[in-house]
């Protein structure tokens, strides 16, 4: 392999991508070509429509061979999408891929700098600093990394439950943590699923099952992840297991406990049921709870309060299941790769209060609906009023902290084809006709759209416009004990008072509450919305910008269950390539000392947060671990005597990046 | 605040003065924030040359002081929100450095709003135009820094000392 050395004079090749129009619609490219020929070192400059394209990277590989070109710059889009690509043709070509240097004139330049010759002018500095700064660079190599071949998910939604199974068959061992009692997430709370109408429970309990029962499956629930550290292929993770007062290993969920307790009837709100049923302290979440264990819930047990119970739960277990002397438990373990599956919130809907939820007690939640429609809940599928009656009206107000600059501005994606569903199902559970005020409706998806003409051809109504109120105050004795739902008609131009004895909002999906810090957890970013954030939007969209995490499901954005089932097994493919693959190769930016100009003063030793500077006692120098390195340079820009160097950031390399910006001020 | 002011006139485009800003974005958040306003096509000043580093923390107050030297009117440095570093704490030493840096640059006679440090991150593609627009109508008020000059100047001056001191020795050693 024809390999330069630093020390040979540079031969620069120089390319300039047109990016269609996106570049060379504000940037003369031809100019900057013609700029770039003039400066020192360069042999080859030229410009070409897309550069990233087979015959784009062919011209690099062509030139590296007949002008022996040992140095390239490609002036394109962002070096986050297209350095590797470009990389990989320096490679090709013949050369070490890191004499390589990229150039940002898409992202940095033509899509935010309009006046051409501004951008112009803008783009010829820049290539001028990475054609100063590539003579700069070194031949490195990369470092591979073993891949630790543990998964672990976080979240046991339909996500994390669906790239767990995958890697599991794969032959993965996978554990999957999930915080509350039970995986299954909202969709084991929902009744029926669109469009198909199928139960969600008949889909989703098989699979909770399976998770359970799989050899290669650790199921954690009542459990949260509370420390990670390392970096991909080997992390060291921290998981805290909250106390269930109860043996896992000894419950067979019988409920022989449940019955004895000492409160003889149920009286505190149960979560899965929205709060619209009770519970006892000791209790397991629903019927398909998995794992099939109970727990005590210590703000209501008299004996986790008090101490002062009789425990009539303990005396019921025959297995001597219960035991009130658990405490919180750490637990750790190594994993190779991480996928975060953490899904989403329904948006309160008491934060818009105009819809008057928490205030008459006949509005509910979707959510709400969704446990009141289903056989198993709190009603036994019997839509029904809190006084007991059967609605014989009923509104369905969509984008309930969706599409609204007051409060979330995005698409919940989800709500229009939910109240869709949820319309058929009240009006099938009460034959109440049913009123759907909605602003656009959006059935984008395989067989929604038909089922939005379903729904039409059921008689139910759609009115077009955003509800501006809801109150109780009647005009005629009829409407007395009704709330009226005042909305203007968009299509008719009217506004129009709807009166409806039960009304369902439609609420969005947002990130969770604590996504900022499950972030920070996992050295991910999140978007602007407070979704975690892809790598791509489009063609990394599982991927995060940290190697071996990534996401699936809701917590990226709000989607459907057969997005969601489709992400989480992207992302367990994505885990699977680097599994498989057995090694990871690390960007080799690394640090080291010279050891000849280090003065031993200590400096960096603290300041590295991965405490991979030591200090050699015998001779009186620092050394830095290479594989604990992370390439942040911070040790590079504190050496008081220059003795440390970053690969690919090199101090050289960046001074003569600056200089090369600024080599036209006047004065120079 | 210039925040929606849209530049006026280009550097270049004329024989009027552009503030020239260089700037170091951490990979992570800042750069990765560029990006986002590039692909959301936000438009901002055409003033400001990025140069991509790992981290915040990578930015030797040299590096600083080279901008300077060379001739920038401005240096912007940006990193991720405290706690949000993808290295844990560069931020926090970038944040310690530019302070000190600051002492030094005034010192010197250079203004505090030619050297501002930001945090963006990775979402906040909307404050990478905002910044950079609000830095730049900073710098323009303030007008050029042109430390090269300034430097010229001062060699001229440590020339004629020089001259001066040289004069004087040779006088002593001759009355001696």
């Amino acid at each position: 392999m024809f390999d330069a050395s630093a020390h040979d004079a540079p031969r620069v090749g120089f390319y300039i991508c047109h990016c269609g129009s996106n570049i060379a619609g504000t940037v003369d490219v031809e100019s900057v070509a013609e700029f770039a020929a003039t400066l020192p070192g360069v042999v080859v400059s030229r410009h070409y429509k897309y550069m990233c394209s087979d015959p784009g990277q062919e011209l690099i590989q062509q030139d590296i061979r007949e002008h022996q070109l040992n140095r390239i710059v490609v002036a394109s889009c962002s070096p986050l999408l297209h350095e590797h690509t470009f990389r990989h043709a320096t490679a090709q070509g013949g050369l070490n891929p890191y004499y390589f240097q990229m150039v940002n004139i898409r992202e940095n330049v033509s899509w935010v700098n309009p006046d051409p010759t501004a951008a112009t002018l803008k783009t010829k500095d820049l290539v001028r600093a990475a054609i100063r700064r590539v003579a700069h660079h070194r031949s490195l190599e990369r470092k591979r990394v073993p891949i630790n071949p543990n998964v672990l998910i976080v979240g046991g939604g339909i996500a994390g439950i669906h790239a767990a199974l995958t890697l599991a068959n794969a032959g993965k061992k996978v554990t999957l943590v999930e915080r509350e009692p039970t995986i299954g997430g909202h969709m084991a709370m929902f009744d029926k699923t669109f469009p198909t109408l199928d139960c969600a429970a008949c889909i989703l309990t098989p699979k909770m099952s399976a998770v359970k029962t799989h050899p290669n499956i650790t199921l954690w629930t009542y459990s949260e992840v509370s420390q990670v550290d390392g970096f991909v292929g080997n992390y060291k993770v921290r998981v805290t297991r909250k106390p269930r007062y109860v043996k896992e290993e000894l419950c067979v969920g019988c409920m022989e406990c449940v019955t004895s307790c000492l409160y003889k009837d149920a009286r505190f709100p149960d979560e899965f049921n929205q709060g619209l049923s009770k519970r006892k302290p000791i209790y397991i979440p629903f019927p398909q709870a998995t794992p099939q264990v109970v727990l005590v819930d210590p703000d209501t047990c008299i004996q986790l309060k008090s101490g002062k119970c009789k425990k009539s739960c303990v005396e019921a277990c025959e297995r001597d299941a219960i035991d009130f002397t658990q405490t919180e438990e750490i637990k750790e373990l190594e994993v190779g790769t991480i996928i975060l599956a953490t899904g989403f919130q329904v948006f309160d809907a008491a934060r818009s209060p105009f819809y008057g939820y928490g205030v008459y007690p006949n509005v509910y939640s979707a959510l709400e609906i969704e446990r009141l429609v289903n056989a198993s809940g709190p009603t036994g599928g019997e839509v029904l009023l809190r006084d007991g009656r059967t609605p014989k009206k009923v509104g369905i107000v969509h984008c309930v902290g969706s599409r609204d600059e007051k409060t979330n501005r995005w698409c919940s994606r989800v709500c229009c084809m939910y109240s869709l569903k949820l319309a058929h199902l009240v009006k099938e559970h009460t034959g109440a006709e049913i009123y759907n005020f909605y602003i656009d409706m959006r059935t984008p998806g395989k067989s929604y759209e038909e089922f939005y003409d379903k729904l039409l051809k059921e008689g139910v109504h759609f009115i077009r416009g955003r509800v501006a109120e809801v109150t109780d105050w009647a005009r005629s004795p009829e409407e007395e004990g009704k709330l009226i739902v005042r909305v203007e008609d968009t299509l008719i131009g009217v506004v129009r008072r709807i009166p409806v004895d039960m009304l369902i909002l439609s609420v969005g999906l947002e990130p969770r509450a604590d996504a900022q810090q499950i972030r920070r957890l996992f050295n991910i970013s999140c978007s602007t919305e407070g979704f975690f954030l892809e790598r791509h939007p489009k063609l990394a969209p599982v991927n995060t910008f940290t190697e071996g995490i990534y996401i699936a499901g809701a917590c990226q954005g709000p989607r459907d269950i057969p997005d969601t089932v489709a992400q989480a097994g992207a992302a367990a493919a994505e885990a699977l390539t680097l599994i498989d693959t057995g090694y990871v190769e690390m960007e080799p930016n690394t640090a080291f000392i010279q050891e000849a100009e280090c003065s031993g003063c200590k400096s960096c030793i603290p300041l590295c947060p991965y405490k991979a500077i030591s200090f050699l006692e015998d001779k009186k120098k620092a050394s830095i671990n290479e594989a604990l390195c992370k390439g942040c340079g911070t040790c590079v820009a504190a050496c008081p005597s220059g003795s440390i160097v970053q690969n690919l950031f090199e101090d050289e390399q960046i001074f003569s990046e600056i200089d090369g910006l600024l080599a036209d001020v006047a004065g120079v | 605040m210039s925040h929606h002011t849209t530049p006026q006139s280009a550097p270049g485009s004329g024989n009027g003065w552009e503030p020239r800003i260089v700037a170091f974005f951490c990979n992570w958040c800042t750069y990765t924030a560029a990006d986002l306003a590039g692909v959301s096509r936000m438009k901002h000043a055409p003033n400001v040359r990025i140069i991509r580093v790992m981290c915040s923390g990578r930015v030797d107050p040299q590096f600083v002081l080279e901008a300077f030297a060379r001739g920038a009117d401005g240096v912007l440095i940006g990193g991720c929100h405290f706690g949000d570093c993808h290295y844990s704490e560069g931020n926090y030493k970038a944040a310690r450095r530019v302070r000190m840096l600051k002492r030094v640059l005034q010192e010197m006679g250079i203004e505090d709003a030619r050297f501002r440090l930001e945090w963006i991150s990775a979402s906040e593609g909307e404050k990478v135009g905002m910044v950079i627009n609000d830095m730049v109508e900073e710098v323009r008020a303030l007008g050029p820094l042109g430390l090269p000059t300034r430097f010229k100047e001062w060699d001229r001056e440590m020339e004629a000392f020089a001259h001066a001191a040289e004069a004087e020795v040779k006088e002593v050693a001759h009355a001696g």
